[in-house]
């Protein structure tokens, strides 16, 4: 066929085409890697191959700056819908024995009485989370993160596997019936803040976020104000601390009402 | 010839099915976010609409119209018979059972992780092996059109391949090479992590992989429409190809360019180098050329047909033109709508007046009149064409339609220019919900209402068009006769180097080795660029 040798450098479409394109392609590495670097004062190059080098987007190695470390104390836990890893059969009991030490402050039936948070009924995955970072030290309590300090993992595991298991207990819910606060069932789209029912149950349920239902108000309060101010940093990828930054103290408030007054049987587990 | 026709209605009946579906999902998405509708206080129920309706007009319709059109065409433009019939069944089958297996996990709202896949979230792995099989029951479709194309050359040694299968064949590398990327994507990238072997993902290399996909998928979608133009229009309003190398010439420009310039789609992405990004920019001003190419040798078919017909005039022969023929209605809406969303994409890829509306409802007011109008609305055109070769009856609702091609071009107008314009306000795309008491919103709420109405306009004509094919199905019985396509003013004679492939794909891959080579090695070899996935769906 007479099409068939125009793949070799002595065909003149060959030499045409390899060397058009070639062409514009040195014309525009050219234009990019170094014409545009220098034409850019606040990149402030040091020479040719360090304009080469930004451009292709190395890590440059001009700047006097030592690169920004990230803060060593972010949480190492991976959450997916399989965690814990199954409980060992003996796990509850163990959990059980492990939480008396838990008791003073989480109540005994893991309900507090004290504005600490309430553990009974809550998604392994969460508490296991909470106190793995607690552990590592991505989120820091004065009274709490001495007793996750020693705990080991299979410890953890069991506490998780203990409080879910047990029942979520009614309480006292005098208001109800009270209506929804806008923030938690639209959230506020405009600032980019979702709904927290989208997470935290109600609409939808994303895995890693704990239901909130029945938590004393002061407790979500607090956490919401130090997930804003970036006291509390071990959510994945920011996700509290990007709602609570834009949260108004207002609506911070509604929250902490609303959830504390709700009680935990409004939503499911499995 | 055209022997496959059940291969060739079941690929169009398929398409055009899941695109009526698709369609409603598109009219409630845009109802249900407008000033129109009350919030419907769950956001997840718009993601899993969005997934399916983005992967359905995404990847399921363009690709089974593409295939199917391009069995006719190897049949009939070659007049050989089909090589290899079985294996594009079992291509067709793969789709189907593709396009079930990815649309379940999304109706349970397990993968509701939209067409791009957006990593790190990651969904159910059914969902991204639909989606594998879909792309390579197409892969068949691309070894299909090589193998009867070698068979017919091999029969004919020396002999012009015709236009329609010579670009047909472009368009089914170019769509070959250019799904290797989201291929790579899905298999080294999210698999491992949505089967949980791995539980962190590299998203800025996913997204360079997909980039790779991106801008030709484009090209891949557009290609149908463009051999249309080129090999139907003409025909069906009576008049000539008026210039059969600068076809080739245009398909051969999409087959090496169009690929290796997706890095636009990351601008905004900061783990891609600046020098990149601005080769690839500079080459995405090169793939105008082609469509420029297109329009005018177009133009001047038509002209030829309407002083064919005794036109005359500077422009006095636009009124010769047989504008009663639903061919010539849709390419001059599809002209005007590529006009329009042209003009639109040189904005979005220039890098500066990018950042404008990146990430904007514009982009998607821009692709929806780009993709869903002019391209979707030549899609009708073929259907149109072949559909009496197909059935063997007769297509006698020539006002059904025309109206049906009129309702989609007001219609898209309507829904896609108050779009572009909220765009430029501000408001960004993939968002659920928007709070129009808001001072900063209000103002949008009259365009969004508009494009809402614009979006029930779509779906009528939508609905019409699968109504007139239903209709032409039951019509008697009436030998078409032999289908064709069009002729070119001066037929080829010789075509030197613009009669195969292997010197533009070699120029295709090695622009993709310059292009992408750096970026895509830099990413997989440094150690500390993966975060960690966010899974979708699954259990607390
Ligand atoms: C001295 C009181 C005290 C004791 C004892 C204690 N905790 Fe806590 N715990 C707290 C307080 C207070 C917080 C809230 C910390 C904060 O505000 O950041 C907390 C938080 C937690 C949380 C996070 C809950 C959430 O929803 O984020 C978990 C899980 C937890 N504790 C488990 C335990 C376990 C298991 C033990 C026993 C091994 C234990 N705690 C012992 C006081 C205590
Ligand atoms: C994108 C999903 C998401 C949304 C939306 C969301 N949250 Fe959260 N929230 C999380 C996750 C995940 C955590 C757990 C963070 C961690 O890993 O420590 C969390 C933790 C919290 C906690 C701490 C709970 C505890 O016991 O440690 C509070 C309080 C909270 N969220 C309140 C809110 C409120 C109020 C809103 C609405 C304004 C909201 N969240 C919206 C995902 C979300
Ligand atoms: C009735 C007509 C249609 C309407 C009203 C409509 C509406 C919409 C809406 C509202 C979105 C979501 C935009 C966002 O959330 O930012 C969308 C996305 C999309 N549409 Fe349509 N659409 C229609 C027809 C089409 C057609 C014909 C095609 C192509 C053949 C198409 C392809 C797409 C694609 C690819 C997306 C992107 C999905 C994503 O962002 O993940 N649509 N459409
Ligand atoms: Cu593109």
């Amino acid at each position: 066929m007479s099409d068939d040798n125009v793949l070799s450098p002595r065909d003149p479409w060959f030499r045409r085409a390899v060397g058009i394109t070639a062409g514009i392609f040195v014309l525009t590495a050219l234009g990019g890697f170094i014409v545009l670097p220098y034409a850019q004062p606040e990149l402030k190059v040091s020479g040719l191959w360090d304009a080469i080098c930004s451009a292709a987007g190395v890590v440059r190695t001009s700047s006097a700056q030592a690169p920004v470390q990230p803060d060593p104390k972010l949480t190492k836990v991976v959450i997916t819908s399989a965690l814990p890893a199954t409980p060992a059969p003996d796990a509850i009991g163990r959990g059980a024995t492990l939480a008396q030490q838990c008791a003073i402050c989480h109540g005994p039936t893991g309900v507090s009485r004290a504005d600490s948070p309430n553990l009974a009924g809550q998604y392994a995955a969460s508490i296991y989370k909470q106190l793995a970072d607690f552990k590592n030290g991505a989120r820091v309590n004065a009274i709490m993160s001495p007793f996750a300090a020693n705990l080991s993992e299979r410890d953890m595991q069991d506490l998780a596997a203990y409080y879910a298991y047990l029942p979520r207990l009614p309480g006292y819910h005098p208001q109800q019936s009270q209506p929804a606060p806008k923030i938690v069932i639209n959230g506020a789209p405009m600032r980019g803040v979702a709904p927290c029912g989208s997470c935290h149950g109600a609409l939808d349920n994303k895995t890693g976020s704990p239901w909130l239902e029945g938590q004393p108000a002061a407790y979500v309060k607090a956490q919401l104000q130090a997930f804003a101010s970036g006291e509390r940093r071990n959510d994945i990828s920011q996700q509290m601390r990007n709602i609570a930054r834009r949260m108004t103290p207002e609506e911070i408030d509604q929250a902490a009402e609303w959830y504390a007054s709700q009680p935990p049987t409004l939503i499911h587990t499995n | 010839m055209l022997n496959s026709r059940r291969l060739v209605l079941a690929h169009f009946w398929l398409a055009f099915t899941v695109f009526g579906l698709a369609l409603v999902l598109g009219a409630w998405q845009m109802f249900i976010r407008s000033p129109l509708h009350t919030w419907i206080s769950n956001p997840e129920w718009y993601y899993r609409s969005l997934t399916a309706h983005g992967t359905v007009m995404g990847y399921v319709f363009p690709t089974l119209v593409a295939m199917g059109f391009g069995y006719a065409i190897s049949e009939v433009s070659l007049n050989q018979p089909l090589i290899g019939r079985k294996w594009a069944w079992a291509g067709f089958w793969l789709i189907v059972v593709g396009a079930v297996m990815a649309m379940i996990p999304v109706a349970l709202g397990r993968a509701s992780v939209l067409y791009t896949f957006y990593p790190p979230l990651i969904g159910s792995p059914f969902y991204y092996l639909g989606v594998v099989l879909v792309v390579v029951g197409s892969w068949i479709w691309v070894a299909l059109m090589s193998v009867n194309l070698h068979a017919w050359k091999k029969a004919n040694p020396g002999a012009p391949v015709p236009l329609p299968m010579f670009a047909n064949v472009a368009g089914s590398y170019l769509w070959g090479w250019t799904a290797v990327g989201a291929a790579l994507e899905l298999l080294l990238q999210i698999l491992p992590v949505a089967f949980g072997l791995k539980s962190t993902i590299d998203a800025g290399l996913s997204r360079v992989f997909f980039s790779w996909t991106l801008h030709a998928i484009v090209y891949f979608w557009l290609m149908p429409t463009y051999i249309a133009y080129y090999t139907i229009v003409p025909r069906a309003i009576g008049g000539k190809v008026y210039s059969d190398t600068m076809a080739r010439i245009s398909f051969i420009l999409f087959l090496v360019v169009a690929m290796p310039i997706g890095m636009h789609h990351t601008f905004a992405d900061p783990q891609v180098g600046a020098g990149f990004k601005f080769i690839h920019s500079a080459f995405t001003a090169l793939v105008a050329l082609p469509t420029l190419l297109t329009v005018f040798t177009i133009c001047a078919s038509v002209e030829i047909a309407a002083r064919m017909r005794g036109g005359r005039g500077p422009l006095g022969w636009i009124r010769a033109l047989p504008w009663s023929n639903p061919i010539m209605l849709a390419v001059a809406f599809s002209f005007v709508m590529l006009g329009f969303g042209g003009a639109g994409g040189l904005i979005n890829m220039s890098y500066q007046l990018d950042t404008t509306i990146h990430n904007t409802q514009w982009i998607t007011g821009h692709f929806h009149l780009i993709f869903g109008g002019a391209i979707v609305i030549m899609y009708f055109a073929i259907a149109y064409d072949l559909w009496p070769h197909l059935t063997g009856r007769a297509m006698r609702d020539l006002g059904l339609m025309r109206l049906q091609l009129w309702l989609w071009f007001v219609g898209m107008i309507v829904t896609t220019f108050p779009w572009h314009w909220v765009g430029i306000l501000g408001m960004p795309r993939r968002m659920a919900y928007y709070d129009y008491t808001d001072p900063a919103v209000a103002p949008q709420a009259v365009s969004v209402m508009l494009s809402a109405i614009g979006g029930f306009i779509l779906l009528a004509s939508g609905l019409l068009f699968i109504v007139i094919l239903l209709r032409a199905q039951r019509a008697p019985r009436e030998e078409a006769g032999l289908y064709r396509f069009s002729a070119a003013l001066h037929p080829p004679v010789a075509v030197p180097a613009l009669n195969s492939y292997a010197l533009w794909i070699a120029l295709m891959v090695g622009l993709t080795v310059t292009n992408y080579g750096f970026p895509i090695a830099q990413l997989a070899l440094r150690s500390d660029t993966s975060v960690p996935a966010v899974y979708v769906g699954a259990n607390p």
